[in-house]
């Protein structure tokens, strides 16, 4: 079956053998997106995290035909190196990563959660973000590349 | 009932796939290989540690590339090994590029563990860097008619002191092999002189990680290549009795299965047809309970037969010193649990068999190694296999990726095809090898002074085969050939750093141990210090003296001195800290803990604030202070970035993590059965880098972790006066304790 959705931008057809194929396959494996990241496949790390209009949504766990004519951004659509999103510069001018397999999560979770709150306290970063997991234990400076983009944007 | 024919069935033909799927295509996807920078056909580049061309090219251009058996598991490594060829050469950082972990284009320099990387893999690039400049500059100042004393480079060109036009690197050997021993001898910059080591240059590899333009070993890619899920024995050493994939085929997409002995994997077309099948396929395996009781792990482990002892650290005669006339005794037995590794991303390997030749993608810390273990277990020549490094999720010791990768290479060479093996989180959790369970008995005698006349500590740690190496898991499975599983060294860092009369260090090497050991970051070295540390706070508070001028009294190392000295000014640490009153249910404490790494090296000290729940047991940790000396310091704000996650870590590690499991499979199998610290919990971290440019660079990516359980516990006992001797600390346990007291 053919799924249209729009990713980044663009209109795609998602070609699924199987409708409840998680998005992040489709996003992965039939587009070749690298921002979107397998970590549990069960909605706990938050490693797949992708925006679908506008929230944050984990796409490990989301049936791709479930976002069936929805609004889907990844990393790539945040920003490029040449042209990045205030958040990417914050945690490259931080050096907000370590193996950075977290960050994809990290970056998206906060992007959308800055949308509601612009100008949040550092214990309010941590709340957001309480459900995306970083096993380099990158949090500190996570958190202060969200708490220079709001300051910065 | 074991069933041992090998079966291979799929329900496509071979033949009829290649024409559908697309011809097997040999094309080099990893973002450094096609920089083009790599002068030689592969079966060509030395991989000699003792030659320059093993580990340095440069081009017409001037470009340098650095061949590093070390690779970066994020940590920052490439970055740093650019920096230290860089400087060394005096080119420009742009122009280097490194290749990592590549069996065909690097040297072997090791596992990439033990905190080495710069210390000893580092070290030789600078040799070698170091080396080479030497015989360019003497090629340079030929070249310009000139004496090569005359001479000094700038940016990859040698030119004369006094000026004029110069002759670059890259017309002097550009493309040509350098043909030169690494000379032990070699005239190494002064540090002094230092532009790019010692500065805190931003990482190479970030740009494109945040923004999804890095390919991660998971995202890597091969023509044609087919996805594999293994599907695992319901119980650890289960047989499998008999399967049926006959609703499997009902899955589009899907290819088939490999079996081997108690290995069993599918294939689909598609990851979500091999993820979709290896749910759907029937299997029914041998019953297996082996494992013991998890609620009697301690008596377990101490019931273990020791096969032999070993003393570790011997000074004066720790029995007598115990038997000392008048003298106080102390005794305590500690516990640390079993951990994963938890990496974020689970283990990921590619693999293909071509004209009877494997090539095998995956994130291991030890390609060179693995290439053994894979040829051993396919029964090849090593010389046929190649394994090639990809960055993945950090890793922290040997994990999954290696099992991943036989994983792979077992599947490619069955069906021929490029295959993709993902493991699943239940996988990753259930089935990576574990960091084992470590037991400890301590004894210590006081003279009246308060001076510590006699120590002995015992260590129950799961015996050491001869090589450092762990079994491969499809080999286990299979039948095949592998080696014993080897725990790492474990026993390091039991030693002491005090200068007591009387120690002895004692590991007790046990027979078995319960799960596949291996190491997983600081392997043993905190186990050890933990009980260490807190053992000495335990004295500490037997004499009634303060923690800081304990251990100032009895290290006799100038160099700890000046460490410790900095880390109480950091903490603003006040000599014999009270505990401050308690509000509400809430008791705060500060606890310090230190070590000398194996102590030959790494120098680091560190003060843990925390706040203990008095109702529900809970430990918060609010701030740790570290004073870190490793020497040289190679990029000051990598090496930030390594302390502050060896500390975060580690507090998750001590506070939570425990592997649970029954008596025939583990039950940690994802992040609720095996939690991990998450933002709200997470200390803050203040940090002082001692100053030591002129001195050898040690290693920074485990030393911190080691001192952090004992500066939680000993910060516990002095908040609530309760001893913590129990990793992990979890609230029942600190609810249990403070009823005792």
């Amino acid at each position: 079956m053919k799924i249209s959705l729009t990713v980044n931008g663009k209109t795609v057809a998602i070609d699924a053998d199987d409708a409840q194929m998680p998005l992040l396959y489709a996003l992965r494996d039939n587009l070749g997106l690298h921002g979107p990241r397998f970590g549990c496949g069960l909605g706990q790390c938050g490693a797949c995290t992708v925006h679908i209009d506008g929230k944050a949504a984990r796409s490990c766990t989301i049936p791709v035909a479930s976002v069936t004519g929805k609004k889907v951004v990844t990393l790539e659509g945040l920003g490029t190196p040449a042209k990045p999103h205030p958040l990417q510069k914050a945690f490259v001018d931080e050096q907000a990563v370590q193996c950075g397999y977290c960050i994809n999560g990290m970056i998206m979770q906060a992007a959308a959660y800055l949308q509601t709150n612009r100008k949040p306290s550092e214990q309010e970063i941590k709340t957001a973000l309480a459900e995306n997991l970083c096993r380099c234990g990158t949090h500190l400076r996570i958190v202060r590349a969200i708490k220079r983009a709001t300051e910065t944007a | 009932m074991r069933t041992k024919t090998a079966e291979h069935r799929t329900n496509v033909a071979r033949r009829d796939f290649l024409k559908t799927g697309g011809a097997l295509v040999v094309t080099f996807m990893i973002g450094g290989a096609t920089s083009g920078a790599i002068g030689q056909p592969a079966s060509t580049k030395s991989v000699a540690t003792d030659q320059v061309d093993g580990f340095l090219a440069i081009d017409a251009k001037g470009r340098v590339t650095v061949y590093s058996g070390k690779v970066d598991l994020g940590t920052g490594i490439q970055t740093a090994m650019a920096q230290i060829a860089a400087e060394e050469l005096s080119v420009p950082l742009a122009t280097v590029t490194v290749i990592q972990g590549d069996t065909a284009l690097t040297p072997d320099q090791g596992v990439t563990f033990g905190s080495l990387s710069i210390q000893n893999g580092g070290m030789q690039i600078r040799q070698a860097a170091a080396t080479a400049r030497a015989a360019l500059v003497v090629e340079g100042s030929s070249k310009l008619g000139v004496d090569k004393d005359a001479v000094t480079v700038k940016d990859g060109v040698v030119v004369p002191k006094t000026g004029g036009k110069g002759v670059a690197y890259g017309a002097l050997v550009g493309g040509r092999d350098f043909r030169l021993a690494v000379d032990a001898k070699a005239q190494l910059k002064d540090p002094k002189d230092y532009t790019i080591v010692g500065q805190p240059i931003a990482r190479i590899d970030i740009p494109d990680k945040v923004t999804g333009r890095f390919t991660y070993m998971q995202d890597f890619k091969r023509k044609g290549m087919l996805h594999a899920r293994v599907v695992r024995p319901r119980a650890m050493k289960a047989s499998l009795m008999s399967w049926n994939d006959f609703d499997c085929r009902k899955i589009a997409g899907y290819v088939g299965v490999v079996k081997r002995g108690n290995f069993l994997a599918v294939l689909g077309r598609t990851e979500w047809a091999a993820i979709s099948a290896s749910r759907t396929i029937e299997t029914t395996w041998s019953d297996w309970a082996g494992l013991p009781d998890e609620t009697k792990l301690w008596e377990y482990v101490r019931g273990t037969k020791v096969v032999k002892d070993e003393d570790l650290q011997k000074v004066g005669d720790a029995d007598e010193g115990l038997k000392t006339p008048n003298a106080k005794l102390l005794k305590a037995t500690y516990d640390f649990a079993i951990h994963t590794h938890g990496s974020i991303g689970p283990s990921c390997a590619v693999a293909e068999y071509v004209d009877g030749k494997i090539t095998c993608w995956s994130a291991s810390q030890q390609t060179h190694l693995l290439r053994k273990q894979i040829a051993m277990m396919l029964k090849m020549k090593p010389e046929d296999v190649r394994c090639i490094y990809v960055e993945g999720a950090g890793c922290y010791g040997r994990n999954g990726h290696e099992d991943a990768a036989a994983d792979a290479c077992l599947i490619a060479k069955e069906t021929e095809w490029p295959v993709r093996v993902q493991w699943m989180r239940e996988d990753e959790h259930g089935w990576d090898p574990k960091g084992p369970p470590t037991l400890f008995d301590f004894r210590a005698a006081l003279d009246a002074q308060g001076n510590v006349v006699g120590w002995q500590s015992e260590v129950f740690l799961p015996d050491r085969p001869k090589d450092i190496v762990v079994a491969l898991l499809p080999a286990e499975l299979a039948g095949l050939p592998t080696d014993p599983s080897h725990p790492g060294n474990v026993q390091a860092s039991l030693a002491i750093p005090y200068a007591f009369p009387n120690i002895r260090a004692t590991a007790h090497w046990l027979a078995e141990t319960p799960f596949r050991p291996s190491w997983i970051r600081t392997p043993g070295r905190m186990q050890n210090t933990f009980g260490n540390e807190s053992f000495i706070d335990e004295i500490v508070a037997a004499t009634g003296g303060d923690p800081f001028e304990f251990r100032l009294k009895n290290i006799k190392d100038s160099r700890g001195a000046e460490l410790l000295n900095a880390l109480a000014e950091l903490a603003a640490w006040k000599p014999q800290a009270t505990r401050s009153a308690v509000s509400g249910d809430v008791a705060r404490g500060r606890g310090v803990a230190y070590v000398k790494y194996e102590l030959v090296r790494t120098y680091v000290g560190a003060v843990a604030d925390v706040e203990v729940n008095l109702k529900t047991g809970a430990i918060r940790v609010t701030k740790f202070y570290v004073a870190h000396d490793c020497g040289q310091i190679i990029n000051p704000d990598g090496l930030r970035n390594q302390i502050e996650g060896n500390v975060v870590q580690t507090v998750s590690r001590t506070l939570i993590e425990q592997l649970k499991f029954d008596r025939s499979r583990v039950t940690s199998v994802d992040w609720a059965s095996y939690p991990i610290l998450k933002f709200p919990d997470v200390p803050d971290v203040a940090i002082r880098l001692m100053e030591r440019q002129n001195e050898k660079p040690w290693g920074a990516g485990e030393p911190t972790a080691a001192i952090v359980p004992a500066a939680i516990a000993n910060a516990v006992f002095n908040a609530t006066g309760v001893r913590l001797r129990s990793v992990p600390f979890t609230p029942e346990k600190v609810q249990a304790a403070l009823k005792t007291v």
